[in-house]
């Protein structure tokens, strides 16, 4: 033993560096991993985002281009061999015109040109081949969803190639609409109430409450719409008037599920407006009212708007409801007390039985969730926008 | 003379005139408020009412062979060897060779055997139900009613929400429909969910809060963000449904790993459910931990720095450990919005008819909101019954994971102060 320093333990094997410590930074292998890995979890969500738009956008592509076989109610007159070009159509003409694609039974021809009731077409294009017919083929046009059709057509029966989504769009804004007639206005006073005139107590007693309100499940929602708002409404307008399933009870309940969603927005909005602003009012002689009314609520205004928005995306994308309680079946009508199915009901009836991945209806559903996709996005958007570009900044 | 101030620059009778109705005004409005904010207590306590309503009460039972002509006291009470001598006395050889196959009947108790007769002798049926507040208010009416539609039918008082209802399996009579799948299949899908999007989204709340610098893409990601929390839940059905269930298929369906027959699999299954679930709270769960991390404060990275820690380092123990509850607070919170979410399984295609148990990430699978759904959609009184019991029991299951939320976020707040 040399001397009992603690420092000679250190001396026994090692030498301590004199030079300087190394000033530049050194790579991190680990923290440059991690910090990969987590920017990917951040990419993840434009993964999410373009997924959505990709398979969306194809399926509605499909939808678009997708051959429907509409009946000419003109068969054959004579019948053909394999290789002829010129089809003998009924005495009365034909509406085919040239470049029309047809059917007949499994062969596809082309129409190059239309004289009289004879037609002059190629035969097995697509990839079909040609094969005899008796007379009395009938004859398939091939048709399209044209998307003209499709965002003016006032009809939609898959079955027979009638693909216009006015029907499912209208039931959708009819339920928004209701709903947002209940929501606003008794979400606006809510707010108000909480965030002007209840005192702490009451406070604590009723955020709890409307916060049970926003965790109640929708399908829970659509069963009190079913068995409790559609009945009453049968009995206050009669039994004859209100259909067991209709718009008006649907809606009235979307109204009563996005009500905790707008009131606590709306409060959060009154709750920014500084004091200070509130004791100007008082200070010139305002009641209480006229305070909340013409000086709180006017700064609160672009969080109030965008709540509202945000409440009339949350309504049109709501779909259990409507499922239960807004009727099976697409129906153009404005009487609320009529059933008829929304872009969401027709999703959720048709996805929930068995459904063919080849099929028009699979691709249809596609083409009604992408525009609803862009109706809510877009409302989102404003949103946002509104409350980056009004928001009063007070300080 | 000397100068007056004209009496109209402030007109004092005018505005004393005009208080009293400003005064009535705001009375008015002011109770116009508070009516709108019991409107909304009122719609609440509605719907319970509503449920309970359903969940309970009178119900008329018929039977194939009434109790009373197979003994003379209730079967309950009778011996092992009388329910036997009912039971080879009343069902055909064939059933009874069967039941002996399965376990002899010497060897069964007398509950079981009990249970037996009632299944395959008395077999009970319910002809009609009524709600709680009718049983209560017209109980008389009701048993002339029965007397008189139903003269062999039995009233018995009837709670839907039993121990049974939560111990049996889904069946097509309602007597005897429980919501153990149900409740087997969302404790899968909501498991399955949490693995996925739970290290998902706080790895993205890390990243966007502690690592992105403000430029062009972490804007986007931000943005982009608060946009799929708008997005519909049935859009995310529909993602759920190309993606994991068509296009992912060999993989979703357990075909890959061997867990499941090529033939008969297909790709609807409990994992395809929790990953589309998860899709749709990963924004909601990195918008909450962003908050949560937002909330630490500034001092403590810091102090981890200047200890020489790296950046990972600080993140690891200090900023996540103190942002914890926050973030698990927003989790609860997403997954029991994951636990109600009905219109994406359905759309992903979860059964609405089964009766096996989920035993694994690729079996076929109903969840509690779906089987509620399914009753609410048919038209027999009974089956609405079930649906409001399901109800009751989907409820109470996601207030306990909203109360256990705000308990956490109460506890943490105190420890952030203290």
């Amino acid at each position: 033993m040399t001397n009992g320093s603690p420092g000679s333990e250190l001396s026994a094997g090692q030498t301590i560096s004199t030079a300087l410590p190394q000033l530049y930074k050194r790579p991190r292998i680990r923290e440059a991993i991690i910090q990969a890995i987590l920017f990917l979890c951040g990419v993840l969500s434009i993964l999410i985002t373009a997924g959505i738009v990709y398979e969306l956008g194809k399926e509605s592509l499909r939808f678009f281009t997708r051959e429907l076989w509409e009946s000419t109610n003109k068969p054959l007159a004579a019948a053909v061999d394999a290789s002829t070009t010129t089809l003998e159509v009924g005495p009365a003409g034909t509406s085919l015109r040239p470049g029309d694609i047809i059917r007949l039974q499994d062969e596809i021809l082309r129409v190059e040109a239309v004289e009289g009731n004879l037609l002059r077409v190629t035969r097995g294009v697509k990839g079909s081949t040609p094969a005899p017919h008796p007379a009395g083929t009938e004859i398939f046009r091939a048709d399209r969803v044209s998307l003209a059709e499709f965002f003016t057509g006032t009809q939609w029966i898959p079955q027979i190639g009638k693909f216009g989504i006015l029907p499912l769009v209208n039931a959708t804004l009819m339920t928004s609409v209701i709903a947002m007639l209940v929501a606003l206005p008794i979400g606006l006073a809510i707010a108000i109430y909480l965030s002007e005139y209840a005192s702490e107590r009451a406070r604590s007693i009723l955020k709890p409450i409307m916060e049970v309100l926003a965790g109640v499940p929708t399908v829970v929602y659509g069963y009190f719409a079913l068995t409790f708002m559609t009945p009453l409404l049968r009995s206050i307008f009669g039994r004859d008037v209100v259909e067991v399933y209709n718009t008006a009870s649907a809606g009235i309940v979307i109204g009563i599920l996005v009500l905790p969603l707008v009131s606590s927005m709306s409060e959060d909005a009154l709750n920014a407006v500084p004091r200070s602003l509130r004791e100007a009012a008082y200070a010139l002689g305002a009641t209480k009212l006229e305070t909340a009314l013409k000086v709180v609520v006017p700064a609160a205004l672009s969080g109030i708007a965008a709540a509202f928005i945000v409440a009339i995306s949350r309504a049109i994308g709501e779909t259990m409801i409507v499922a239960i309680a807004a009727g099976a079946g697409p129906n153009l009508t404005f009487n609320p007390f009529q059933p008829a199915e929304t872009m969401t009901g027709h999703i959720v009836r048709i996805s929930g039985g068995d459904l063919s991945y080849d099929s028009i209806d699979y691709n249809s559903i596609f083409a009604i969730g992408l525009v609803l996709f862009f109706m809510t996005l877009l409302l989102n958007i404003i949103s946002q926008r509104i409350v980056r570009r009004f928001r009063e900044v007070y300080e | 003379m000397t100068a007056q101030i004209p009496s109209s620059a402030f007109p004092e009778e005018q505005f004393a005139e005009n208080l009293p109705q400003r005064h009535r005004t705001a009375r008015w409005m002011a109770a116009v408020f508070q009516i709108s904010t019991v409107f909304g207590i009122i719609v609440l306590l509605t719907l319970l009412y509503n449920i309970i309503n359903s969940s309970f009460g009178l119900v008329a039972w018929q039977y194939r062979v009434p109790p009373e002509s197979l003994a003379g006291m209730p079967l309950e009470e009778l011996p092992k060897e009388e329910l036997m001598r009912i039971l080879q006395e009343n069902v055909s050889a064939n059933v009874l060779r069967r039941l002996e196959r399965e376990k002899p009947l010497e060897a069964r108790s007398q509950e079981e055997l009990y249970a037996l007769v009632m299944e395959r002798v008395v077999q009970p049926k319910i002809v009609k139900t009524w709600s709680l507040v009718d049983s209560i208010f017209r109980r008389g009416e009701i048993m002339q009613e029965v007397a008189r539609d139903y003269p062999d039918a039995y009233l018995r008082f009837r709670s839907w929400l039993n121990a049974r209802f939560l111990t049996s399996p889904q069946s097509s009579r309602p007597e005897l429909a429980g919501v153990r799948t149900a409740i087997l299949g969302s404790l899968w899908t909501v498991l399955i969910t949490i693995l996925f999007a739970f290290p998902l989204g706080v790895g993205a709340a890390v990243y966007l809060e502690e690592y992105a610098s403000d430029n062009w893409l972490n804007r986007i990601i931000q943005t982009n963000i608060n946009n799929l929390a708008g997005v519909p839940s049935i859009i995310y059905g529909m993602l759920g449904l190309a993606i994991f269930v068509r296009a992912m298929e060999p993989i979703t369906s357990g075909i890959w790993f061997g867990a499941a027959e090529p033939a008969t699999a297909n790709g609807r299954t409990v994992l395809s459910a929790g990953l589309t679930l998860g899709l749709l709270v990963l924004p909601l769960i990195i918008i909450n931990a962003q908050e949560a991390i937002r909330a630490v404060p500034n001092s403590l990275r810091q102090a981890s720095y200047g200890l020489g820690a790296t950046k990972w380092q600080t993140i690891w123990h200090h900023v996540l450990p103190n942002a914890l509850p926050g973030i698990l607070t927003g989790t609860i919170l997403s997954i029991s919005r994951a636990i109600g979410e009905t219109a994406p399984l359905v759309v992903v295609g979860a059964s609405t008819f089964i009766t096996v148990d989920p035993t694994g990430p690729f079996s076929k699978f109903t969840t509690l909101p779906i089987q509620i759904y399914q009753w609410t959609s048919r038209p027999q009184d009974e089956f609405r019954n079930l649906a409001a019991a399901a109800s009751i029991v989907l409820m109470v299951l996601l207030l306990s994971l909203n109360a256990s939320a705000v308990l956490l976020r109460q506890r943490a707040r105190r420890r952030i102060r203290g």
